[in-house]
């Protein structure tokens, strides 16, 4: 059955720059890594190294608080800060600095399981939990507590090697030159949901991984591999789950709510590393790249290494950046310090020369033109949206439904008089949410006063 | 310590669509050109220099307004270059110059800038000068000359002009006459009439350009068109080949420009899909409850006018529905608002 999402854009991918460039490691590692304690979607983790402790690839140097998944050092060395830190989110966060001693010393509390069909669920849970995986695609969600709250109630199984952003090209490579980690991690996830069947989309302007998944998967029953149409946001979790499924997640819900659970490529092929080879989660393939880079690059990157490094590992600027991104260009968050460094979701650092990036309009106009409402995935009206937002009528702007939005930029890509709209309705969620919260603590003191 | 280089941050998107409000208005002057060309033919010279006076008063009462009122310049967005065209399409070719002119003024015064500027207007602009120039010099505005008789002589005052009828006459209409042209000269635009109505043929022609390029959706024009097609197939007047009278209402007049140039005006249009079509049937009926009951000659300009008014309504009752909202959901919220 073939579904498709409603709407989406076509930005000219920008893939070509970086999609030949095989995955390879830094020619010279980081002397110095800032590890943050704040990796995903949740609360930081708290640090439980010391400076002057002397760790190991692989050793925990942060423990879940909350919501979580814990952190190890990606490299072997001594501890020689731990202090609040710049970071790629925004603001500064608690990081371990640890200098590296080049030794590459491996320690971790993994055990490696290459036949693995002796673990139960439970144990299967915990290595990924304790192997500190979350969604690499982006946002980070702790993958433990995604399959955990999943199992039971999923059917469909599905691998997110859409990469709809832009020049991005690590999923790409990954599964190129990958496959097999990818797919051997699926399998495993397969068996901790109990079921017999999953899909992997890739958007369609990925033809030769496509056809390598093919050829992998064609030993494996159960495991199909779906070409999407090139689509921006065909990688959106709700966006992907419609295609493959054609449900919808309903407004507020979880992707179980519909039976289905989403896996970002590199976080199944890290699943594979944690349970067949015992080793968490401590580097990653991202996409150095965009008009200003010099040598556009796939490089495998262990956390904690900085943009600057990773900038002068592709040959530095060609040309001046107007914007250095962490992620990519439909949603990736904009750098002001290159002394930054990369996180479990930083899938590509992109450096747009004045040329490349949106042009930025002083007082736009709206011409009501309804290509806003045309290309919304999430069925809304961001031109009234934004309307109401400019003049701070939050309760009417909720009505329309703004907390749906994904903010997944198609609108304001497609705008022709380039109105700022996300960045509105970022601050629309952002009132919205504390109104609500004030109106709760004031009926909460009503109630105790009666 | 070293002087760091920051970088500017930004909200995401980072990038944009090539395509830009001068690209889209650009596009939409090119559809123009068509009728434009069909109108010289026709009419000789006179219908270029009335276009081209128009142009330029838009553009510079919209220059001439932002700079007394010391508000950021308009940036070239062509805007008003496309409302100078339209509303010098819908003017006989005889009117005098300073008659576009006052209609200009009140296009794009008094109906745009006023409002607030590009995009806060309520009226077409160019609808709403052409209903204002109706009410001041009627005898003027319906003053047409036949196709071919006025050529060079009335470049400069439109004295010796040889008037006719429109073929869409409010006698016509009424009594269902049918007018002198055959179908193949209304289909190209041998007949009198406004200066850039008459070619239905050149402005299929626009209007599919401007679909191709995306720059209108079909909702509007198509729902609008349908809606007299089927209201003048289903009734015809004066005895008349239900067919043959259908082809003449759609041929004629307006209906052409109006369908896709004026109804697709994106300010004064629904956004939503939904909305747009129940917009191009409501001008569809309005045209032709005008045309059959009205005093006017011509139901377009005031249908659509009409449902200008009633955009942000069918905006409101166009909206897509929530996404993820399964059936029952659905119904238990109907059942929630009922309660």
């Amino acid at each position: 059955m073939k579904h498709s999402f409603y709407g989406g854009v076509h930005p000219h991918d920008c893939k070509a720059a970086s999609c030949q460039e095989a995955i390879a490691p830094l020619s010279k590692p980081p002397a110095q890594v800032v590890i943050p304690m704040a990796m995903h979607l949740g609360a930081p983790c708290k640090p439980i190294v010391q400076v002057g402790d002397q760790v190991t690839v692989g050793q925990k140097i942060g423990e879940i608080a909350g919501l979580g998944a814990p952190i190890h050092a990606s490299v072997s060395g001594k501890v020689t800060a731990v202090e609040p830190r710049p970071y790629v989110g925004g603001g500064k966060v608690m990081s371990v600095v640890i200098e590296n001693d080049l030794q590459d010393t491996f320690g971790s509390e993994l055990t490696p399981h290459p036949d693995y069909s002796g673990l139960s669920v439970d144990e299967l849970v915990n290595i990924v939990k304790e192997a500190g995986i979350t969604g690499m695609g982006g946002a980070g969600f702790p993958t433990h507590v995604k399959i955990s709250s999943g199992i039971g109630k999923v059917d469909t199984l599905i691998v997110n090697a859409a990469e709809c952003e832009p020049y991005i090209t690590a999923d790409h490579r990954l599964m190129l030159e990958d496959g097999e980690r990818i797919i051997g991690g699926l399998k495993i996830l397969m068996k901790t949901f109990g079921l017999t069947t999953s899909v992997i989309g890739v958007e369609e302007n990925k033809r030769d991984a496509i056809e390598h998944l093919l050829a992998l998967a064609a030993n494996e029953p159960g495991i199909e591999v779906l070409s999407l149409r090139t689509r921006y946001p065909q990688g959106a979790e709700k966006q992907l789950i419609q295609r493959v499924t054609g449900r919808e997640v309903p407004p507020g819900g979880l992707p179980a709510h519909v039976g289905c659970a989403v896996f970002n490529a590199g976080t199944t092929a890290a699943v594979y590393d944690a349970v067949v080879k015992g080793i968490p989660v401590t580097s990653r393939v991202l996409t150095v790249t965009g008009g200003a880079i010099a040598r556009p690059k796939n490089l495998l990157v262990p956390f904690g290494t900085s943009f600057q490094q990773l900038i002068d590992e592709a040959g530095g600027f060609k040309e001046d950046p107007i914007r250095v991104l962490s992620g990519g260009p439909m949603m990736g968050i904009a750098q002001y310090d290159l002394s930054v460094c990369t996180i479990k979701g930083t899938n590509s650092i992109l450096c747009l020369t004045a040329k490349e990036a949106a042009e930025v309009v002083e007082n736009p106009a709206c011409i009501r033109c309804g290509r806003c409402v045309n290309v919304c995935p999430m069925h809304l009206t961001p031109v009234y949206m934004h309307l109401y937002a400019e003049k701070k009528q939050w309760d009417e702007a909720e009505r329309l439904n703004l907390m749906d939005c994904i903010e997944c930029g198609s609108c304001n890509y497609i705008c022709p008089a380039r109105v700022p709209l996300v960045q509105s309705f970022r601050t629309a969620k952002f009132e919205i949410r504390s109104l609500a919260a004030k109106r709760k603590a004031a009926a909460e003191a009503k109630e105790a006063k009666a | 310590m070293e002087e760091k280089k920051l970088f500017t941050v930004a909200s995401s998107p980072h990038i944009c669509s090539p395509v830009a409000t001068r690209n889209l208005m650009l596009d939409v002057l090119i559809a123009l050109a068509p009728a434009l060309c069909f109108a010289v033919y026709f009419f000789g010279p006179r219908a270029l220099l009335l276009t081209a006076v128009s142009v330029l008063g838009c553009e510079f009462f919209e220059w001439g307004y932002r700079k007394l009122l010391h508000k950021p310049a308009a940036g070239g967005d062509l805007s008003a270059a496309v409302t100078g065209v339209l509303l010098a399409f819908v003017c006989p070719v005889t009117l005098p110059y300073w008659m576009v002119l006052l209609g200009d003024f009140f296009a794009i015064v008094v109906v745009k800038q006023l409002f607030g500027g590009l995009g806060q207007n309520f009226l077409n602009p160019a609808l709403a000068g052409r209903a204002f120039l109706m009410l001041c010099y009627p005898v003027a505005m319906t003053t047409w000359v036949l196709p071919g008789v006025d050529s060079w002589a009335g470049i400069v005052s439109a004295a010796n002009a040889v008037t006719g009828a429109t073929p869409l006459g409010a006698d016509l209409m009424h009594k269902g006459l049918l007018p002198d042209a055959s179908l193949m000269d209304m289909f190209v635009g041998n007949i009198g009439g406004c200066v850039g109505e008459i070619s239905a043929l050149a402005l299929l022609a626009g209007g599919i350009y401007l679909l191709v390029r995306g720059v209108i959706r079909p909702y509007v024009p198509v729902s609008f068109l349908a809606a007299v097609a089927v209201l003048t197939l289903i009734f015809p007047k004066g005895g008349n080949g239900n067919f043959e009278w259908m082809m003449y209402n759609v041929l004629g007049g307006g209906l052409m420009l109006g369908a896709f140039f004026m109804a697709t005006d994106y300010v004064t249009s629904p956004v939503t899909n939904k909305g747009e079509i129940f917009f191009g049937i409501g001008c569809g009926l309005l045209t032709v409850f005008i045309r059959y009951f009205g005093g006017y000659p011509e139901g377009v300009s005031y249908a659509i006018l009409i449902m200008n008014v009633c955009v942000w309504t069918l905006d409101k009752v166009g909206r897509p529905s929530r996404y993820g909202l399964t059936a029952e959901a659905k119904q238990a919220k109907k059942e929630g608002t009922k309660s």
